[in-house]
């Protein structure tokens, strides 16, 4: 049936596609985490200077669609001069963007941490920054696991999204597929399911880390 | 044939994608949205190909530069001219005068005759626009046929990124109609006889290449390109012989 035999043959030329959503959505999740960290401490943060802005990116970030800051990053800062390719700039929106998430589920992370251990580690001695390195951070961690396997499958998803800017990832090369075979029912499931593999791969892959640490 | 009037001054470091900075730089880089057969669509070795295509092959080659294609949703493409990321939009865009407000167009290259397609194997066979009056029409967002079918009254339009995806709408009767440029409709009904042409409509209107406002330098260009594409074996002969003794 020529329905499921599309999907087939342009298989290898979706793959790639997955390929590089999968590379866009690592990248992102990088610059997601080390962002998300960084903010979501200085959301605890008694510092006016450190709290106010950060309270501020994520509420400014989680408050706008994702579609609407890809089309900025890409469109709107070369009026301020800076320009960069469709590739470079999803990675920097989605990036940003899961930077606000796991913001919060840093901040959760950090506040599910019993106020005994910080001061505790704080009467032994250890700095602010020790602290959080040592004792609340590497325990913080354990406990938002799920919920960073799920920002990690969610952005999967979003990565989809880049396609709006010519990123050629897996949406966008079954659309091109879809206008060569008109096939659009059959490539959109086809489509689907790539998808849903690397969702369910990912989602084992946090289940396993998750109990690898439970026992350590 | 146009000439690189200021190449070797630094007039065409003012904005990008003047001739001097496309010289430059050795490519000339246009947007496109490639799921538009047979203007433009990927073929089955990733490529890029179609008429469009074909046109911009050889305005890179008259440049005497590489050709990059950039592709990008066909909403995009204004944008994308208007922060530079392209030097010039050849995707099968039609001149409207809301185009004309933001960018500049070349000299006319093809027709922009909409089709209207509806089921076969349905009632409804629409002559012309006017009977589209009260029925449900999907079109592709932004093209001639989304302007065209937003003039008629009481008509309610669904817009799809992708023309495939209005087809898609078409064959599971949620819309009576859908309606976009006639060279690509044909493309698609030869596939699936399902669908079929009820009418063709001469807009008047006609594809262009588009250029950022007041890149005069690179509209002149590509319009000699065009114009000289344009001409026949004999046209050119006639130039030789009868106008360049004048």
């Amino acid at each position: 049936m020529e329905a499921i035999s599309v999907v087939f043959t342009n298989l290898p030329f979706l793959l790639l596609g997955a390929w590089d959503t999968l590379k866009l959505t690592f990248f992102a999740v990088l610059i997601g985490l080390v962002l998300g960290t960084f903010i979501g401490m200085g959301r605890l943060s008694k510092i006016k200077f450190i709290n106010i802005p950060s309270t501020v990116y994520v509420e400014f970030l989680r408050g706008t669609p994702l579609l609407v800051q890809i089309s900025i990053v890409y469109f709107g800062l070369p009026q301020l001069g800076i320009q960069l390719q469709a590739y470079p700039a999803a990675i920097v929106a989605l990036g940003l963007n899961s930077g606000a998430y796991i913001a919060e589920i840093v901040r959760a992370g950090i506040q599910s941490i019993p106020k005994g251990q910080y001061e505790a580690a704080r009467s032994l001695g250890l700095t602010h920054w020790q602290t959080m390195r040592y004792i609340i951070l590497p325990q913080a961690f354990k406990n938002i696991l799920p919920a960073l396997g799920n920002e990690f499958i969610t952005l999967t998803k979003d990565s989809s999204l880049a396609s709006v800017i010519g990123v050629t990832e897996l949406m966008r090369r079954g659309q091109f597929v879809i206008t060569r075979t008109f096939q659009t029912f059959s490539i959109y499931f086809g489509i689907a399911l790539i998808y849903f593999i690397m969702t369910f791969t990912i989602s084992r892959i946090v289940r396993y880390i998750e109990k690898r640490m439970a026992v350590a | 044939m146009g000439r690189c009037v200021y190449c070797g001054t630094n007039y065409g470091a003012i904005f990008a994608g003047t001739l001097a900075e496309i010289k430059e730089r050795g490519k000339l880089i246009i947007g496109t949205e490639p799921t538009f057969p047979p203007f433009e669509y990927v073929n089955e070795n990733n490529e890029i190909v179609g008429f469009d295509i074909d046109i911009a092959k050889k305005i890179a080659e008259e440049l005497g530069v590489e050709l990059e294609i950039l592709n990008l949703p066909f909403d995009s493409l204004i944008p994308a001219l208007m922060s530079d990321k392209i030097d010039l939009i050849v995707a099968g865009m039609t001149i409207t005068e809301e185009r004309a407000k933001v960018i500049d167009f070349s000299i006319p290259y093809f027709n922009a005759n909409q089709a209207i397609v509806v089921r076969e194997d349905g009632n409804f066979k629409p002559e012309k626009l006017e009977d589209l009056m009260g029925k449900k029409v999907a079109v592709q967002l932004g093209t001639t046929g989304d302007l065209v079918v937003s003039e008629i009254e009481k008509v309610s339009i669904t817009r799809f990124q992708k023309f495939t995806d209005a087809f898609l709408e078409l064959q599971n009767k949620r819309v009576d109609a859908v309606v976009l440029d006639e060279a690509v409709a044909n493309a698609y009904v030869k596939t699936f006889p399902k669908f079929i042409i009820s009418a063709v409509i001469d807009t008047g209107e006609k594809y262009g290449i588009g250029v950022k406002k007041g890149n005069t330098e690179l509209l002149d260009f590509v319009n000699s390109v065009l114009s000289n594409m344009f001409k026949s074996p004999y046209d050119l002969l006639v130039e030789k012989w009868f106008e360049e003794t004048k």
